[in-house]
């Protein structure tokens, strides 16, 4: 058992020079070392998972007109499963979040590239200049959206300063594009994090060698270039799938009435208004399955496209990464 | 490679004229050039809108921009509701990051040095708030916090509440975690064996030799947990009790109507943002 702070026990001299003390040494380092581990495993037990396994248990509990009891009963999920509300409302959320995937995978991926391989100066400050926005407020830039699209909004505006239009756009704001566009911009740098990550850790030969190899700038990128990108595409598209899916916020703002409507509006409304919180934690617990499963695909997937070494090493890092939302950018 | 081409000699007339960085102005590299700027502005036009507004001289935010007042930094500045809320979200992120660091340096070394049963599940419950929607974390300690019956406005006003404290400490540690364990996991410890071989005790060796190496990663992470934890909503949301974080008290401002005070306020986090980042960036360079 390695010691928390200090060198190996085991190291080749060690022990012959502390003769002696030894015993005292070793049941000494021991305790740091347990009073060291014991704080951080504690703490997560104490703050993450007994409050997942309370959010479980939750689902299961009874209540009562009106009040929470202890008894348990599966009817939360009967009436999750048994109404089209709860199941619509997921998939309705899961195709929001899989278009905006697609869109921020869409639009990220030439911008990583462009950085990866053809900018040449200043290459880190431009990638820094590209995920600032992810440390700005995330309200700040879901306000955006909502003055630049609004009936009064400057789009409209501009629109009819310039002559295109007459009348105001009514249908910008307050829709599910605007949530959707809001979220794209959001969720952008986000997917481009570990896509650049990925592509930056080609090795240059690789591309040389495959030009080398007379094969077409194509061909390059189809066999060689998007192949060993791949792990950081999967990170950052299940990221952004996973967040934008449990967003509450852009559609409270941007949505209007019909878009309130996204999976975690509900819950934030039966935690909140409508004060079913069993039923509440039940639709949390089904989201929450439902982002373990997609994150474990994603692993195993990712794993599988692996193969190419090199490149896997970085992209994992980078995964883990783009794991901290905006946290951890590579380390 | 697999490249299904033919001996190099037979397609030797028609190679491909490739070698992107050679040549600049082909059609495709422009491409990607007008594609790359076309998103870079995609990313930053919505800011600048909102940054340009909050010089919009008068009181509603719309077309077209009108030139140029500070009165709106004014009239944040004499906002009482925003001010108690700002310094609530200091206190806040003061104490999250304690205890982010209190917690997550310990935690990256015993994920980085030792091996018991159940490390696997400790690993994936640190990082589960980081992949999480947020949504989720704040209720599942919501639902704690109820059961066991720490009131949402206990500790208050010395604290915004221990339940939101102890929500940020908990969601934002796993950025320390990934981050020092990121960093020790580079870490040669040859070094640390030579400095106890050179008879340095163990807090010598940690202090001299462990230290330096993850000090930028330690500061850093510090620097985003504090960041984040100002900028957090969604655990914010559910667990806060009397004192609302900025945040909270910009969404309120939102759903009342839009005036440009809140393109004041989103201005001021925008700078203040980019000097942590310049901070953090120069961190990261030291290595």
């Amino acid at each position: 058992m390695g010691s928390e702070y200090g060198a190996d026990p085991k190291a080749p001299g060690a022990p012959a020079r502390r003769t002696g003390l030894l015993d005292r040494i070793r049941a000494s380092r021991r305790l740091t070392t347990i009073i060291g581990a014991a704080l951080p495993v504690g703490w997560v037990t104490a703050l993450l998972f007994l409050p997942y396994l309370f959010l479980f248990a939750h689902s299961f509990f009874r209540l009562k007109n009106g009040q929470l009891t202890h008894e348990l009963t599966l009817e939360n999920y009967g009436r999750l499963f048994g109404t089209s509300l709860y199941p619509n409302t997921i998939l309705f959320s899961a195709g929001i979040a899989l278009r905006v995937t697609l869109a921020s995978l869409l639009l990220s991926y030439p911008l990583a590239y462009l950085l990866a391989f053809k900018v040449k100066k200043h290459r880190n400050l431009l990638y820094m200049a590209v995920i600032i926005p992810l440390w700005v407020s995330y309200l700040v830039r879901a306000y955006a959206w909502k003055i630049i699209l609004g009936q009064e909004g400057i789009l409209n505006g501009f629109l009819q300063a310039i002559g295109v239009i007459d009348q105001p756009l009514a249908f910008l704001l307050y829709s599910k594009w605007a949530v959707m566009l809001a979220l794209v911009h959001i969720y952008t740098p986000f997917t481009l994090m570990p896509i650049y990550a990925g592509l930056e850790s080609i090795a240059p030969a690789l591309k040389e060698a495959s030009q080398d190899l007379y094969a077409s700038r194509w061909r390059t990128f189809w066999h060689v270039v998007l192949p060993l990108s791949l792990p950081g595409v999967i990170a950052g598209c299940t990221f952004a799938f996973v967040l934008s899916m449990g967003d509450f916020i852009a559609p409270v703002l941007l949505g209007g009435n019909d878009s309130a409507l996204m999976v975690s509006n509900l819950v934030v409304s039966l935690f909140g208004v409508a004060y079913n919180w069993p039923l509440g934690a039940a639709v949390s617990v089904v989201m929450l399955g439902m982002t373990l499963i997609l994150l474990t695909l994603a692993r195993k997937l990712e794993d599988r496209m692996n193969y190419a070494g090199q490149a896997g090493g970085r992209a994992g890092a980078a995964k883990a990464g783009a794991g901290m939302g905006r946290g951890a950018l590579h380390t | 490679m697999t490249t299904p081409a033919a001996s190099p000699s037979d397609r030797l007339p028609a190679r491909p004229s490739d070698r992107p960085t050679a040549r600049p102005s082909d059609h495709l590299t422009s491409a990607i050039w007008a594609t790359g700027i076309g998103v870079f502005l995609f990313i930053y036009l919505p800011l600048v809108v909102v940054i340009l507004y909050s010089f919009h001289d008068a009181t509603i935010v719309a077309w077209p921009f009108k030139p140029f007042t500070l009165r709106w930094f004014g009239v944040l500045a004499q906002d009482s509701a925003m001010l108690d809320a700002a310094g609530a979200s200091l206190k806040l992120a003061v104490l999250a990051t304690l205890i982010a660091l209190g917690v997550g340096v310990p935690g990256a070394f015993v994920l980085d040095r030792l091996q018991f049963p159940g490390k696997d599940a400790f690993e994936r419950l640190v990082l589960l708030p980081l992949i999480l929607p947020g949504v989720i974390t704040g209720v599942a300690l919501l639902t704690f916090f109820s059961f066991i019956g720490l009131s949402l406005t206990s500790g208050y006003p010395l604290v915004p509440g221990w339940p939101v404290v102890l929500g940020h400490g908990a969601a934002l540690t796993s950025i320390v975690v990934t981050q020092v364990y990121a960093r020790l996991r580079r870490f040669d410890r040859a070094l640390e064996e030579a400095s106890q071989d050179l008879y340095a005790n163990e807090w010598q060796t940690f202090r001299y030799v462990t230290l330096p190496v993850i000090r930028s990663a330690v500061l850093g992470s510090a620097l985003l947990v504090f960041t984040l934890s100002l900028d957090e909503i969604a655990v914010t949301f559910f667990l806060i009790g009397r004192q609302n974080t900025v945040p909270l008290q910009i969404w309120g401002l939102l759903r009342r109507g839009l005036t440009p005070e809140v393109n004041a306020a989103a201005t001021v986090i925008f700078f203040l943002s980019v000097v942590v980042i310049v901070c953090w960036a120069r961190l990261m360079r030291e290595e």
